[in-house]
């Protein structure tokens, strides 16, 4: 693996037709960090996670994976560069079975073994194996942010991306997907966590980040944010 | 037995659309194209059956050329043309296709001339079973309703057993999705593209025998097309089976029953299925 970061984007400018939505971002993931991305919603968040995967290209600025210029490159090319999207509202294919949600993604990294296969991943989500022949439209919220998080791990990502996974979610199962993403954690792979809970994202990420009307406002570790409370409350409501 | 005929001919008529439909309502259903210029496939698979047939001198050789050469003109349509329209309005997309059924027409018309051509059934298949002293079966008809089972069949396989299956049935609910878990979209669709092409062209190639080979004749079936496809639910290859069998039964029964009305009995029964289910067969709504 290259000493390069996974990713390193500097000065997005991205825009949603006329409106102008991320402001000269600077952003930047390296390899096995967590990074916590707040803000309120409308900051742009999302708009810059969408940037990241390659959905919406940025107009200026310029986008690195793994060293690598890849500004506008087509989703699939950086996705094959282990860049993994969970998006908000989770993306489930409704049309298909959970196994063949799975199995569509699977995808061999040509520079190392897959150590993410079918068998592993219903390991941590025991409830899946129990639904594999269901349609994708027949589960539970809960149930559906396992499977996008394992379809995510099937393609042996080297960075996830959670847009909200815990949003709407039973604060028993919210805590159930803390527990699996802190286990992904541990694996070694790198992740993007949006989160409007404060404290269970702080306490798993390296580094947070606040997005204010599509400019950083703030970057550093969950400690430094602590100290400064007017932050907290001016930014993300706490 | 005159019964047993008729239902032998709307299976077979129906098995027919199916392979047109189904490629119509896979481009329609994964990359949000409408294409009138599916038709002219049709023709231009049977007037290739019609021209291949008399520079080869057998239909079975004009098949599988015929099939390589749609799929081919398929792949640079798709990439030089239909490529660019997937972001923009229906609009242009019916304003190009039309255009292109035109162009597909005009060539026909240079090349062909304006006449009507038969092709000879393969002297293998030129036979018919007597059913009873009058009555009897063409074995083509028979051959023409294997090959189409044979054909939905493999589809089937592909669609609901195979990878490359589960990316296009992604692909149709989620475009996005399925690209950032590293599906090659514009790929799929170029190849999705030419295969829907290739099928109509093969539709087009099998039936020249039974249907003969005549100006227009694109323009003919890709209604009765669109009527499959939006009675089995747009993107669904089962929707397209059943509405695809629907309408054959709806179209040969008709012409039994009251033959100066059947045109409109195919439009009777999309009707009632729409009433029953506005979103198609296969969709719920």
């Amino acid at each position: 693996m290259s000493s390069a970061p996974i990713i390193e984007a500097r000065e997005l400018h991205t825009y949603y037709d006329a409106s102008h939505i991320l402001h000269g971002v600077d952003f930047s993931v390296r390899a096995g960090e967590a990074v916590g991305l707040m803000g309120r919603n409308g900051m742009g968040k999302t708009t810059l996670i969408r940037t990241l995967v390659g959905h919406v290209p940025p107009r200026r600025g310029e986008l690195k994976i793994n060293g690598q210029v890849m500004t506008h490159a087509a989703p699939h090319l950086i996705a094959r560069q282990g860049i993994a999207y969970v998006p908000e509202g989770r993306g489930v294919f409704p049309n298909l079975t959970v196994k063949e949600n799975l199995l569509m993604a699977a995808c061999p990294r040509p520079d190392q073994q897959c150590e993410w296969n079918f068998e592993r991943v219903l390991e941590i989500f025991p409830r899946l194996a129990e639904r594999l022949a269901h349609g994708g439209q027949q589960l539970s919220g809960g149930e559906q942010q396992m499977l996008a998080i394992g379809r995510a791990l099937m393609t042996n990502p080297i960075l996830l991306i959670l847009d909200e996974a815990t949003e709407g979610l039973a604060p028993l199962v919210a805590r159930e997907i803390w527990q699996i993403i802190k286990s992904v954690r541990d694996s070694g792979i790198a992740a993007i966590i949006v989160d409007k809970n404060f404290a269970a994202l702080s306490a798993l990420t390296d580094r947070n980040v606040i997005l204010v009307k599509g400019r950083v406002v703030f970057e550093g570790s969950g400690e430094e944010l602590k100290a400064k409370p007017e932050l907290l409350h001016q930014h993300l409501g706490i | 037995m005159f019964y047993l005929i008729q239902l032998l001919n709307a299976v077979q008529y129906g098995l027919l659309l199916f392979l047109l439909a189904s490629g119509l309502t896979l481009i329609f259903g994964i990359m949000g194209v409408i294409n009138l210029a599916h038709g002219s496939f049709y023709m231009v698979g049977a007037y290739l059956a019609y021209w291949l047939a008399k520079l080869t001198g057998s239909l079975w050789l004009a098949i599988p050329i015929g099939i390589v050469i749609a799929f081919a003109i398929g792949l640079l349509l798709e990439t030089a043309i239909f490529s660019r329209l997937y972001k923009r309005d229906h609009l242009y997309q019916v304003l190009l296709t039309f255009g292109l059924i035109l162009i597909f027409e005009e060539l026909r018309s240079i090349l062909f001339g304006d006449e009507v051509h038969g092709v000879a059934i393969p002297a293998l298949l030129d036979y018919s079973i007597p059913l009873t002293d009058t009555l009897s079966y063409p074995v083509y008809r028979l051959f023409v309703t294997a090959v189409c089972l044979g054909v939905a069949g493999l589809l089937y396989f592909v669609i609901h057993k195979t990878r490359i299956g589960m990316m296009i049935r992604a692909g149709t609910s989620n475009r996005e999705m399925a690209a950032s878990l590293g599906v090659n979209i514009p790929l799929l669709f170029a190849l999705v593209f030419a295969v829907g092409m290739a099928l109509a062209a093969f539709a087009g190639t099998i039936a020249a025998p039974i249907s003969s080979v005549f100006p227009g004749m694109g323009n003919q079936i890709l209604i009765i097309c669109f009527v499959v496809v939006v009675i089995g639910g747009i993107g669904s290859i089962n929707g397209a089976m059943i509405a695809s069998l629907a309408i054959g039964c709806a179209d040969t029964i008709g012409k039994v029953i009251a033959a100066e009305y059947s045109a409109i009995a195919v439009y009777l029964v999309m009707a009632l299925i729409l009433l029953w289910r506005p979103q198609g067969i296969a969709n719920k709504a």
